[in-house]
């Protein structure tokens, strides 16, 4: 039987987050949780791997407390077990003090296959996959766009810009999804209750992740952020309203201004 | 702060596929020269591959002063662990003070794993690099939160420092035939190990040629076009103007456009000369993908769409009308031509 390990994260849903016109600023009250997309397309990659061949499937989030929605949401996907790593002494983490920590953890369990996301929609660095098959000392394929088990081994076709790889890479492994792979499944109802009424969600806190307090939380984190800022918008030019063929001249005025045509 | 004065120079991993360097890695060179200038330092390309030396020379042209040459079977194809092995073999032995790789997908693979097994920082699609005056630091600033803020990172205790950046955001140095790179072969043993992967097949995509941050004009369309047959009428004008067709999210989304055309945060960063946004009503993601554009042109019948808050010219109208008609006057006009 195979062991998956599954990371999730818990992210606002960016496409939701709207500037505040007057102060610039974000607004992110209101702004819902949603499972990280990527991350959730690994998940029903390993459910399908469980429904095939029988595997079991356990999640992790790092994160607060209220990161225990998105693991019950996986525990009523189909996960089997989850656990949440959460401590302030986490906290303040970049992307390498992120997968030193999750990959301690990771290395409690035991695992054929971790998948992650490629990139988490509040962050966008693709980087954590990587790095955490790095502490962890496996071999990483990324951009997964399709992956089956194959004996010993998973043959996975890897995204590039312009062509794919289909590569053949020994479990144990780290293969990071994107949403291309799949279209994940919803919670059943029955799901629902079991994930809140029979699963439980095993909290891990500093204590119980090995790992050296130089390679945790804002200490162990090699970047910084210097300062944040909203971002500087374009100026506003011109904008008219005129009937389509008068615009149609117009648009063909300033691309002759600006010697385009 | 800690001493850090046997690191130096800033280095830039060259990415070649099949013995094509990719555009990304020139750009790069182009910012490497000017953080160099700032810390009175060179700029050296590493080249990994196998039977690749000839690039060193447009390497040479484009900027760099030095190119490490790793000339290995292994590295033939991209791989990971090779990779990442002969990158940690050029920061273990040269000490860089700074590594920039493009954040393609094979720079957003081999730049982290390399960041943690040399035990270092590492910051993902910068969209500006410069050095601190007080303190020779490499300021690295990308967006976060989904394009909807910027922040400015430092990596102060670790060397190298490390960041990413993607195609189209840098420039290209003004290319100088004839100017040549010191090539330094660095003789690194790659070992085999359980970490690597065999490649079975490669599958080239079958719309490769279309490269849309490469273009000078793209004509895009998004949510607003309404259809896949109305996709046409983009061709037409970007036929019309020797330009490229590109996609809003909602679009490839919505199945008119293929993933390849898509502009924003999960697409790609392009800063054409000139980009007409028809029926894209301006989502920050997708704005960040191309509001350093020279020129924007926004056509949409909504007048609070966003897109007009950084649009140079913008018409509130009918898209169905205004482009057919705009295309016809522009084939009529260089027909009198």
């Amino acid at each position: 039987m195979l062991n998956i390990v599954v990371c999730i994260k818990q992210v606002p849903d960016t496409n939701e987050v709207r500037l505040d016109p007057k102060t610039g600023t974000l607004i992110r009250e209101g702004v819902p949780s949603i499972m990280n997309p990527d991350d959730k397309a690994g998940l029903e990659a390993a459910l399908r791997i469980k429904d095939e061949l029988g595997a079991v499937v356990r999640v992790v989030s790092m994160g607060p407390a209220q990161a225990d929605a998105v693991l019950r949401e996986a525990l009523a996907m189909g996960a089997d077990e989850a656990y949440l790593i959460s401590d302030r002494a986490f906290g303040g983490a970049d992307t390498w003090a992120t997968s030193s920590t999750i990959a301690a953890a990771v290395k409690k369990l035991p695992f054929d296959i971790v998948f992650t996301g490629r990139q988490a929609i509040d962050g966008d660095t693709a980087q954590v996959g990587p790095q955490m098959a790095e502490h962890l000392g496996v071999p990483n394929v990324s951009y997964a766009e399709e992956i089956r088990v194959v004996g010993d081994s998973l043959i996975v076709k890897r995204q590039f810009e312009s062509s794919y790889q289909v590569v053949r890479v020994k479990m144990p492994c780290l293969v990071t999804a994107l949403t291309e792979l799949n279209r994940p499944r919803y919670m059943t109802p029955g799901g629902i209750f079991e994930a809140y009424r029979e699963k439980k969600v095993t909290v891990w806190t500093r204590p119980d992740v090995p790992v050296d307090d130089g390679n945790i939380g804002l200490k162990g984190s090699p970047t910084r952020v210097k300062e944040s800022f909203p971002k500087a918008l374009k100026g506003k030019g011109e904008v008219v309203t005129l009937d389509a063929e008068a615009e149609a001249d117009y648009l063909l005025e300033k691309l002759r201004e600006k010697f385009v045509i | 702060m800690k001493e850090f004065s046997e690191y130096k120079g800033v280095y830039v991993f060259v990415q070649q596929v099949e013995g094509v360097i990719a555009p990304v890695s020139f750009e790069l060179i182009g910012k490497a020269k000017e953080l160099a200038s700032s810390l009175n330092t060179s700029v050296s390309a590493v080249l990994c591959g196998c039977g690749v030396k000839a690039l060193a020379d447009e390497l040479g042209e484009y900027g760099a002063d030095n190119v490490v040459l790793l000339d290995d079977p292994e590295l033939r194809d991209y791989m990971t662990e090779p990779y990442a092995q002969a990158m940690y073999g050029v920061i273990d032995y040269f000490k860089p003070e700074i590594v920039l790789y493009g954040a393609t997908t094979i720079g957003r693979d081999l730049a982290p794993r390399v960041s943690a097994r040399v035990h270092t920082g590492l910051t993902a699609d910068c969209t500006k690099l410069e050095i601190e005056k007080e303190t020779g630091r490499l300021l690295m600033t990308r967006p976060a939160f989904g394009g909807n803020l910027m922040a400015t990172i430092v990596c102060p205790d670790f060397r190298p420092q490390m960041a990413t950046v993607r195609p189209g955001v840098m420039q290209k140095a003004e290319r100088v035939p004839g100017r040549r790179a010191n090539v330094m072969p660095f003789n690194y043993k790659i070992e085999r190990n359980d970490r690597f992967i065999e490649i079975l097949d490669v599958i080239k995509k079958m719309n490769e040629a279309v490269d849309i941050s490469e273009a000078k004009i793209l004509v895009a369309g998004g949510r607003g076009m309404g259809s896949k047959e109305n996709f046409k009428m983009l061709y037409d004008l970007a036929d019309a103007l020797g330009g490229r067709v590109a996609a809003s999210r909602a679009a490839v989304d919505a199945g008119w456009a293929d993933k390849e055309l898509q502009v924003g945060q999960t697409g790609k960063t392009v800063r054409p000369k000139l980009y007409i946004a028809v029926g894209i009503s301006g989502a920050i993601q997708h704005m960040a993908g191309m509001e350093e554009s020279e020129i924007i042109i926004a056509i949409n019948r909504d007048e609070t769409a966003p897109i007009f808050n950084i649009a140079d010219y913008g018409v509130v109208g009918d898209l169905n009308k205004v482009v057919p008609m705009l295309t016809e006057k522009i084939r009529a006009l260089k027909n009198e031509d």
